[in-house]
């Protein structure tokens, strides 16, 4: 699939109706997670914060995801030399900035009243902040050099590099001692969360990633479209 | 299906973390199809341009 999606005219065939398609997916999973969400009863240890997990997991989630396709195009871009791989880890990063963004900030607003502390350095915390960092370097990286292709380059290695953040995020918690709790939906021996919760976290989490899938796709749309308008007007003063 | 929207003495924090989301949201899904729009007008302005009769 990625094969025949790499030339460009069939990738803007497929996306012109996969983004909308994904969109509306993201908004009848949302609204529903949404409507469950808030009528499950209250944590009878977190009282009514338990509905923060409902917006703050799936953005983390999301954001390790992007990083993931982040990383993906990437490497097409620097062994396969793809323009459409350039475009698509350009458009990857604004995103997953955001979700990753909002993870760390829901995730405040629950530790304020859970653990009566905005943030703490412990391992999954501080993994997470790198991962942000990592989405804003690579931003930074490629608006300061003015050649787009050394850009593309440069920052395709930063993204390579910075995929070993990913697994530390997810063990963080088994390898340290956090004040993060440890894995409760993707463990072994199931998910030890009620479904009362893990079912509304699990719709948000599909809502989430399609939400990701159709505006990756449309910020891809857009890339290829500036690129071929930048062509267009170099032909046109040459 | 009973709706809980009282958040109680939580809901300081509760409604924020939802607030922000919102709004970051809504953010970047105007800002993605703003970028998409704006550009295939640039590329339909340029293509225009080009196959006019000089």
């Amino acid at each position: 699939m990625i094969a025949a999606l790499a030339n460009p005219q069939r990738f803007m065939a497929f996306s012109r109706w996969a983004a909308p398609a994904l969109g509306a997916l993201a908004a009848v999973t949302i609204m529903t997670g949404l409507l469950l969400g808030f009528s499950a009863p209250e944590d009878y240890q977190q009282g009514d914060t338990v509905r923060i997990m409902f917006i703050h997991v799936p953005a983390a989630w999301t954001g390790m995801f992007a990083y993931a396709c982040l990383g993906g195009a990437s490497f097409f871009s620097l062994v396969f030399r793809h323009a459409l791989a350039d475009a698509a880890a350009r458009a990857c990063a604004p995103l997953g900035a955001a979700f990753t963004g909002l993870a760390l900030v829901t995730g405040s607003l629950w530790g304020k009243p859970m653990w009566g502390a905005w943030w703490v350095w412990d391992a999954r915390l501080t993994s997470v902040l790198v991962l942000f960092l990592l989405y804003i370097g690579y931003m930074a990286l490629q608006a300061a050099l003015e050649d787009e292709a050394k850009a593309d380059r440069a920052s395709a290695i930063l993204a390579l590099v910075g995929l070993v953040n990913l697994p530390i995020i997810h063990f963080s918690v088994m390898w340290w001692n956090t004040l993060h709790q440890g894995e409760s939906v993707f463990r072994k021996g199931g998910s030890t969360l009620a479904p009362v919760y893990l079912w509304p976290l699990l719709i948000m989490g599909v809502g989430y990633l399609a939400l990701f899938g159709a505006l990756w796709l449309v910020r891809t749309r857009a890339e290829v479209w500036r690129r071929r308008a930048r062509a267009l007007a170099l032909k046109a003063a040459g | 299906m009973a709706l809980d929207l009282d958040m109680g003495k939580y809901a300081v924090f509760v409604w924020p973390a939802y607030a922000v989301t919102a709004v970051v949201l809504a953010a970047m899904i105007a800002d993605s199809l703003a970028r998409a729009r704006r550009w295939r007008r640039q590329v339909e302005r340029r293509e225009a341009d080009t196959d006019k009769p000089r």
